[in-house]
């Protein structure tokens, strides 16, 4: 288990809504949504490029912890809004899915 | 927890993939609200979200009425889309007739009829092609 804040920190995450007091237990990379719903859990790290406003749904109904995006990806503009209403933290990074794995498995247990 | 039925009905507008989900985000808030656990919460957002998708990808939209009772919670999903042709074939994981775009926007998978089963206690299709399809959902608390 790790506080979300300082994996970001160590993770050099760009911040770009929601809040970050939570603490990890895992992480889930995948692009499919029904197969992240499948598969996310409570205080997951979820790792994606897609970035329309279903991935905020999404995102709250698992409860994951927070949203990466990766490989330098943007939120949509309506998924920033809703993301930011439901205060759903997203963050994002120009590294690559398995980048971002690697990190996650190196600090998580730290 | 409830003394009696407590009943919420939504609307699911089709072909509108932006408020999608908004029905499932609203009857998780109340059901925490209510108090139920979040494992409950879970399933039950999750099972309505994959059929609230379904209603918007495959029948123009539809209905949802929502029954949290003392014992359980039921999904009832309604709408006049083109009913499902093969019930066994749909519930395949894998199996979707969802078309390119609705894929890029990370539908159509084939998941949504397995997940909804995965995380319900009980669950039936009644489909009629042509006519539409209602799904009624159970999930124990």
């Amino acid at each position: 288990m790790i506080n979300l804040d300082i994996l970001a920190q160590k993770m050099e995450l760009r911040h770009i809504c929601g809040s970050t007091d939570r603490e990890i237990c895992g992480c889930y990379a995948g692009d499919l949504l029904s197969w992240v719903m499948s598969h996310a859990e409570y205080g997951h790290i979820w790792i994606t490029i897609m970035s329309n406003i279903n991935v905020v749904a999404v995102a709250s109904l698992c409860d994951v912890a927070c949203v990466v995006l990766a490989e330098g990806v943007e939120l949509d503009p309506d998924a920033l809004e809703a993301a930011t209403k439901q205060d759903i933290c997203v963050f994002s990074s120009k590294l690559s899915t398995y980048e971002l794995c690697t990190l996650v498995s190196k600090y998580i247990n730290e | 927890m409830a003394d009696e039925i407590i009943r919420f009905h939504f609307d699911v507008d089709g072909d509108d993939f932006s408020s999608a989900g908004a029905a499932s985000v609203e009857v998780k808030k109340r059901l925490r609200q209510l108090g139920f656990a979040p494992d409950v919460i879970r399933r039950v957002a999750i099972a309505m979200y994959e059929g609230e998708i379904n209603m918007v990808i495959h029948a123009d939209g539809g209905v949802v009425d929502v029954e949290v009772g003392d014992d359980d919670i039921t999904m009832i999903l309604s709408d006049h889309g083109p009913g499902i042709e093969n019930v066994e074939l749909a519930m395949q994981e894998g199996y979707s007739t969802a078309r390119d775009n609705i894929r890029s926007l990370g539908f159509g998978a084939g998941m949504g009829l397995p997940n909804m089963k995965k995380y319900t206690d009980d669950m039936k299709i009644e489909t009629e092609i042509g006519v539409g399809t209602t799904v009624i959902m159970k999930v124990n608390v």
